[in-house]
């Protein structure tokens, strides 16, 4: 058995995986039974002036027949009075002493607000807060969320007022909604914070209706965007994640979120920088009880690897990622066809021939099998045959034996203006 | 599940029983295996199916929700493939040929393709359009799979067609000699309707040779499709085959999808003679009808049994007994010319004969006796000798003879599909093949009339 425990800048939790701030963590019964289930921390659905969400909320994006490849939402933060929220915050800390509780917090961009709201939750025996700063839809046409999440002077200016009084860690969540996520995450480490998180969700609208042409979801025949999360938008979130983990100026530990729906996506997040996770799509999919095997395969992954502690897992990978200008233009690897295992769908023929680089024959042996073969010479690598084959096993990527020197991009032109110098 | 309690079984309960046995898939289940497929390019089980139904194209669609597309796939390349979606041996062709029984297990393409044809059904759609009347017309003698391929596909061509069909529907074999709970008749009908609505003239209850001369027709039509498929079963050739309760199965079957249902048969004993589809169908027919014990006597073994292996499970299934190497010898009857008991002997199997299969030999000495209430006669049809002579073409015990690529008989004006070419090396007898015969004689025809047309303008 692995030591799962995390510290993410102070905030302890028996395991690294925490409920994300919304629909559930919307109240104490939900913490409870969540915390029951086994999530090792949560985050509580943001707390504010109380808001008066709509009717008809979530909508799904269904892919080849299976549902919430992607999820999006036009819930805003809580609709409960505040007072309400911190009593249910108090009894549940009580009961679970070692769970992690972080209050997500969005008020107006006012040092005041901030100063009052931070006293209020930190009073209630919180374990830390976050700031969110990501809530695309609805709350940014206030000016807060995502509104105040895409200017870096504001992320910075208002993480500053929060550390002015905050005695628990301070996370800042970032809104994936901007160009350079690494713009806003260094003016939060400049404000102070003591780590971040990412993503919130990014704007979307999840459909229009065949029939009807309405939006999906619409509120009355009318719509408006959302937020976008699920299994979706993970490589999405992933490539924040490690985009901030790999910046020296950005020396704050990241709790990573997105379409996180296993252990396996979990494992992922910490290699490529997170101290935990957080989760939300997959448990409004399935329900709490996931968590189980998200810990059980964790703990089994760890042990196999011979692992002692999940946080020794945390940005294993960041070094492994860089920029295209740096990665090695003359390695190789090409595409080979297991015959033994293909079970001759074709698939890779016609991604090959149609989409790629038309390098994988049909052919047939002289006892009339047919079978497929890729002519190497033509193939670049590109991965597309493996991707669409059906049958595992039955197309490998083999490296070819180097011919020349490593060589990115950048030593090429460092090297040619060497040249001309 | 068959209720046949014999203490009391009431009409309503064997009308039940006729009822399609296998549900359609619903449309989850379509959705999750139509989402399976894998879409492969250049697809073996189109290679597998002998009217070469674009089958990963059909599948597609009905994952994207497009039905009406997905039927029209179906039924472009097949005008009879919503019975065949029930009735083809799709294990042997497109489930067979599916790449997926080399990985997890094959895509339930015959479900499929009755899901998107269901559809069509129940949602009343008209698939195709004739084609310009190009001023030419054709015969067609039959009804069935066959006749109705080749007038669909003439009739989108352009050609006018009529069609001859000696019994009050067409459909053929789908109408009347698949049992209900295999292949409604509304099925069949709804292909026999897609084709009438193309303008092609079905006329029923008329037999050629009898109602209308061979000659009439030949002078009548630019060419003629003989599609008449089998007549009769064939005779046991043994003593009392005139005894009441004796049947011939293709009638039995017939009376089974025309006639109301009787209890004639509850609590009875059956014996059902020959080991084909037609014999599996009048012995689970007879199960349905009430029949305490349905026996299948064959005078060959289990291997040599040309039913398919799914009906063969499904008759199993039914708890009916098969008696492999017996042959009936005798009908015994009582004093009032009824049926009572089955003189058989045990065979055993010598040395094949020219169809490869081995030949059986009776045992000598090992004559036994089955007591039963009915006989069913399946051991195969016979040909409609009288009217191929009427046409004068080329024959070999009944089976007319064809050039493989046209479908043209030894009278080049006419053209010969179906059942009827079948036997002699020619052939499937598969539903599915017969609309493939129906629609390359069709474009034979048209590639053969438009040249003289364009010679003659």
């Amino acid at each position: 058995m692995a030591d799962l425990r995390v510290n993410l800048a102070g905030i302890e939790s028996p395991n690294p995986f925490w409920l994300a701030s919304a629909p559930p963590t919307n109240s104490g019964y939900q913490v409870q039974r969540a915390f029951e289930a086994g999530w090792g921390g949560a985050v509580w659905k943001t707390l504010g002036e109380p808001i008066i969400n709509t009717s008809s909320r979530f909508a799904a994006v269904n892919f080849g027949g299976k549902r919430v490849a992607g999820f999006n939402n036009i819930e805003l933060i809580t609709d409960r009075p505040i007072e309400v929220n911190l009593k249910e915050i108090y009894e549940t800390k009580k009961r679970f002493p070692n769970h992690a509780i972080v209050a997500s917090l969005m008020v107006e961009p006012s040092r005041e607000k901030w100063h009052e709201i931070v006293k209020r939750v930190e009073d209630v025996g919180v374990d830390g807060l976050e700031l969110n700063f990501g809530c695309p839809h609805g709350m940014a046409e206030r000016g807060m969320g995502a509104a105040s999440g895409q200017q870096p002077d504001l992320v910075e200016s208002q993480t500053m007022w929060v550390k002015e009084v905050a005695k628990t860690p301070v996370i800042v969540k970032l809104t994936p909604n901007i160009t350079d996520i690494t713009m806003t995450a260094k003016a939060a480490a400049r404000g102070g914070a003591d780590a971040i998180s990412m993503i919130n969700t990014i704007n979307s609208l999840a459909g229009v209706d065949l029939d009807t042409w309405n939006t999906i979801p619409h509120v009355a025949g009318k719509g408006a965007h959302g937020g976008y999360c699920g299994p979706a938008v993970k490589p999405i979130a992933l490539n924040m994640v490690a985009e901030c983990a790999r910046n020296a100026s950005i020396n704050v530990p990241i709790s990573g979120i997105g379409g996180i729906s296993n252990w396996r996506d979990a494992v992922e997040y910490m290699l490529m920088g997170s101290t935990n996770v957080q989760v939300c799509t997959a448990a409004m999919h399935h329900g709490f009880s996931i968590v189980e095997d998200m810990i059980d395969g964790l703990n089994n992954y760890l042990d196999e690897k011979k692992i002692l502690s999940v946080t020794e897992l945390i940005g294993k990978s960041v070094e492994k990622y860089s920029d295209w200008g740096n990665l090695d233009l003359n390695y190789r690897v090409v595409a080979k066809i297991n015959t033994d295992v293909c079970i001759n769908c074709n698939k890779c023929h016609i991604a090959c021939e149609d989409t790629a680089h038309q390098c994988i024959d049909m052919l047939t042996d002289l006892k009339g099998n047919r079978y497929l073969k890729v002519r190497e010479v033509d193939c670049v690598g590109c991965n597309l045959c493996a991707i669409v084959c059906p049958e595992e096993g039955a197309i490998s990527m083999i490296e070819l034996p180097r011919e020349k020197i490593t060589m990115s991009w950048n030593e090429r032109q460092h090297a040619l203006a060497n040249l001309k110098s | 599940m068959i209720d046949n309690h014999k203490t009391f079984v009431s009409l309503a309960i064997l009308n039940r029983n006729f009822d399609e046995v296998k549900a359609g898939l619903s449309a989850a289940e379509a959705m999750d295996e139509s989402n399976r497929c894998l879409y492969c390019y250049d697809a073996p089980c189109i290679q597998a199916c002998p009217t070469g139904i674009n089958i990963p194209s059909f599948i597609k669609k009905i994952a994207s929700g497009n039905l009406k597309g997905s039927a029209t796939t179906i039924m472009e390349e097949n005008p009879v493939g919503a019975s065949c979606a029930r009735v083809c041996p799709t294990e042997e062709l497109c489930e067979g040929a599916c790449v997926l029984n080399h990985s997890t297990k094959p895509i339930m393409i015959g479900d499929l393709q009755r899901y998107a044809t269901d559809w069509a059904i129940k949602n009343e759609q008209i698939l195709f359009k004739a084609g310009e009347k190009n001023g030419m017309s054709v015969g067609i003698i039959g009804g069935g799979p066959a006749g109705l391929s080749a007038a669909r596909e003439l009739a989108r061509l352009g050609y006018d067609v009529t069609i001859y069909e000696a019994k009050a529907k067409a459909g053929g074999l789908n109408t009347y000699g698949i049992v209900s709970f295999r292949l409604p008749q509304k099925v069949a009908q709804w292909e026999v309707d897609q084709v009438e609505k193309l303008g092609v003239q079905i006329k029923t209850n008329i037999t050629v040779g009898r109602d209308i001369s061979v000659n009439e027709i030949l002078e009548t039509y630019d060419s003629v499709v003989l599609a008449v498929g089998m007549s009769k079963g064939a005779m046991l050739q043994i003593e009392g085959e005139e005894l009441k309760g004796v049947h011939d199965a293709i009638q039995f079957v017939e009376d089974s999808k025309t006639k109301e249902l009787t209890d004639a048969l509850v609590g009875k004993r059956v014996v059902v003679i020959g080991a084909g589809n037609t014999a599996i169908d009048a012995a689970t027919c007879s199960v349905r009808l009430g029949a305490e014990n349905v026996k299948i006597l064959y005078r060959r073994s289990q291997k040599e049994m040309t039913a398919y292996e799914f009906e063969y499970e499904f008759a199993k299934q039914d708890n009916v007994e098969f008696r492999w190497l017996t042959a009936p010898t005798r009908l015994i009857g009582d004093s009032n010319g009824q049926l009572k008991q089955l003189e058989c002997i045990k065979m055993e199997l010598g040395e094949p004969g020219i169809d490869g299969r081995r030949r059986p030999i009776p045992v000598e000495g090992s004559e036994f006796i089955i007591e039963v209430d009915a006989v069913i006669k399946a051991i195969g049809q016979t040909r409609y000798l009288d009217l191929i002579d009427a046409f004068g073409i080329e024959q070999h015990k009944g089976s007319v003879k064809i050039n493989l690529e046209t479908y043209q008989t030894s009278n080049p004006k006419v053209y010969a599909i179906g059942d009827v070419i079948f036997g002699d090396g020619q052939g499937e007898a598969m539903v599915v093949s017969a609309a493939q015969h129906g629609k390359k004689a069709a474009y034979s025809i048209h590639q053969r009339l438009k040249n003289t047309k364009s010679e003659t303008a």
